[in-house]
């Protein structure tokens, strides 16, 4: 929007969740973060990853809602679910292969981010993206991010599921697009481990 | 989404519950709101329209015209014509000797044609069963809530000259 877009960059992120933070000052949501914050695998090592909604061109989240809640305007940005209508039956948690959406039970009501729509949409960068630190979360223009040495993609595989996104996401220079499969990542406990849980 | 959808195109449901917000075919509070107030203002602006134009039609001039001959009429007979213009079907009925009344033939309750029923002397809507007086055209039944407007005759000689409607 305004020839601005976001780029999503975890190499970066220093996990100091300056994010979270500014997030959680947004007026629309005050005191909820909307950003998906990991911790890549803490025992072993200190990367972290901070992430936002990608804003699918066809949002899975949408799609399997049952009350037509979540919509999607015309600048590609899929919105927080509709008051009036989310019945908080947390389909879109479920189904969205980024685990963007998030539930708040006590208000029956989906929340995601919807990159800071009150700013974005007047031409100001989002809050995340304004704070953090090793600009992990950018929101720049295109040409600005030309000079970094990764280079965006916005196309990702979960399995046979081909989903292109608006925010992209800073990968290796030959990388074309992102691919994973969860039956990569499933593994099967050895007895040694079985023993020690 | 468009009318008339091309087959294969895209799923149905995709269709019908899409998830862009431009799609979106709910009808906000706000939308209806305007909806009423339009529509209501149009309401008066032709209520004022028609007040206006009643008010410009009390002075109208009348044509003359020579519509029946008396001759050509026997007692307990009747001649159709059209005044003031060719729309405005008409009905003169011979009542007696001497006795000539001129009506529109346009019933008061919702346009129906009257005719003359002869063994009763009374001009008859069939439509709903509304019945006029044949000699002065004022409502002796049914539905209809005003009298039949009555042609003004001018009788010259043996013809009749239709010179005004007089209405109520």
């Amino acid at each position: 929007m305004h020839g601005y877009e976001f780029y999503v960059d975890p190499s970066r992120c220093i996990g100091c969740q300056s994010c979270l933070n500014a997030c959680e000052e947004c007026e629309t949501h005050r005191g909820q973060s909307m950003i998906n914050f990991d911790f890549i695998d803490r025992k072993g090592t200190t990367a972290s990853a901070a992430f936002v909604c990608w804003h699918c061109d066809d949002p899975t989240c949408a799609m399997v809602c049952p009350a037509d809640a979540i919509k999607k305007g015309e600048d590609g940005i899929v919105q927080s679910s509709l008051k009036p209508r989310c019945i908080g039956c947390s389909n879109c948690v479920l189904a969205c292969p980024f685990g963007i959406p998030k539930i708040f039970p006590e208000r029956e009501q989906m929340m995601k981010c919807d990159m800071c729509y009150d700013r974005t949409s007047i031409g100001k960068r989002p809050m995340c993206a304004t704070v953090c630190p090793s600009q992990a979360l950018a929101y720049v223009r295109p040409e600005q991010i030309a000079w970094r040495r990764e280079k965006p993609a916005n196309v990702f595989y979960f399995g046979k599921q081909r989903i292109t996104t608006k925010v992209h996401m800073m990968v290796p220079a030959d990388t074309e697009a992102i691919s994973l499969d969860v039956l990569d990542h499933i593994w099967e406990a050895t007895d040694a481990v079985l023993s020690q849980a | 989404m468009p009318f008339f959808r091309k087959p294969d195109t895209e799923a149905l449901w995709k269709d019908e519950f899409s998830i862009h917000t431009a799609d979106e075919r709910y009808v906000s509070r706000r939308q209806f709101t305007k909806f009423l107030t339009l529509a209501s203002l149009g309401m008066f602006v032709g209520s004022l329209w028609i007040l206006a134009r009643s008010y410009l039609m009390k002075g109208a001039v009348f044509p003359r015209a020579t519509v029946a001959e008396a001759r050509e009429i026997p007692v307990g007979g009747v001649k159709l014509f059209a005044y003031p213009t060719p729309a405005d079907r008409c009905i003169l009925v011979r009542t007696g000797e001497n006795e000539y009344n001129a009506f529109s033939q346009k019933c008061t309750h919702l346009s129906c044609a009257v005719y003359f029923e002869r063994e009763t002397n009374r001009l008859a809507c069939p439509c709903h069963h509304g019945y006029f007086s044949a000699t002065d055209g004022s409502v002796l039944q049914g539905p209809p809530p005003r009298p039949l407007p009555r042609i003004v005759l001018e009788r010259r000689g043996q013809e009749f000259v239709a010179i005004g409607v007089k209405v109520g």
